[in-house]
């Protein structure tokens, strides 16, 4: 397997979503290529500290902003 | 008393319908609670997007409230959250296209790119490298990060990977199909990678 191809694998192998016949052949190219190794890691640490430090927090009032209109347009009729 | 007991393997239906049916029905505080369990996830899309804080505001607020009023229109063949983010994505593209005075912006359009599709930053990371930095000087550096990206990396990236949605759901809220779905992730997650790793990578010398 060349690093294209184990490229080309990448989601299916961060995803868990390999087939088992193409598992074998992936983690013997991993052990010999430090490379695909530091690139599968790095970009499963990528996808990590995004899901752990969520960017974007809802500013205050927004949420009561929002209730307050939702009210409003009940009111309306509903 | 007798109860009827779910069937193994049955599919439970999504919680999301029974609150459905209950604003249907009239019950307001229904849909208070769908809101609550959404309104950071939608938030965060229309900033995605809109990359303006009022404008995700805007967005967020007009997303919700038009939802209320189309409520009637949702099938239930789609998941309530997945017709949510649909109509929040729409939302998003109008306000951009008036700020930008009628300017086309599609979130399917293709956006030809080498970046990243080879990684060419092969250096280790730290440890823990998000450690090295505080909680503010982080986000700035994950915010930065993903502003580089074109606006259909950045919602597929955050719709599959920061709130877990499958191929299939993100395809159905964005209008693209699944393969173009896995190409632009792939993508974004390559890109992410390469641009953090300036930020993260092991310095020569400095061995934990």
């Amino acid at each position: 397997m060349t690093c294209t191809e184990f490229l080309a694998l990448l989601d299916d192998l961060i995803d868990d979503a390999v087939a088992p016949e193409a598992r074998t052949e992936l983690q013997i190219h991993l052990k010999g290529c430090e490379h695909c190794e530091v690139t599968l890691n790095t970009t499963r640490k990528t996808i990590e500290i995004y899901r752990s430090h969520q960017i974007y927090d809802l500013p205050a009032g927004l949420r009561e902003r929002l209730h307050a209109a939702i009210m409003a347009r009940c009111k309306k009729g509903c | 008393m007798a109860t009827i007991q779910p069937i193994a393997g049955e599919l439970e239906p999504h919680p999301d319908v029974a609150l459905v049916e209950q604003v249907r029905a009239g019950d307001v505080s229904a849909y208070d609670t769908l809101v609550r369990k959404y309104e950071r996830q939608i938030f965060r899309i229309a900033q995605h997007i809109t990359q303006n804080r009022e404008d995700a505001e805007d967005v967020m607020q007009d997303a919700f409230l038009k939802a209320y009023e189309k409520l009637d229109q949702f099938q239930g063949n789609s998941k309530f959250y997945t017709w949510l983010v649909r109509i929040a994505v729409n939302e998003s593209l109008m306000r951009l296209r008036k700020r930008r005075t009628g300017k086309m912006v599609s979130i399917d359009e293709d956006v030809e790119t080498e970046e990243g599709s080879v990684p060419r930053d092969l250096a280790d990371w730290a440890p823990d490298p998000e450690q090295n930095y505080t909680q503010t000087e982080l986000a700035t550096i994950l915010e930065k990060t993903i502003k580089g990206l074109p606006p259909g990396f950045r919602v597929v990236f955050e719709l599959r990977d920061v709130q877990g949605l499958s191929t299939e759901d993100t395809a159905e809220a964005l209008g693209l199909s699944v393969p173009a779905v896995k190409s632009r992730l792939l993508r974004a997650r390559l890109q992410l990678r390469e641009r953090l790793s300036r930020y993260f990578r092991r310095k020569k010398g400095v061995e934990k």
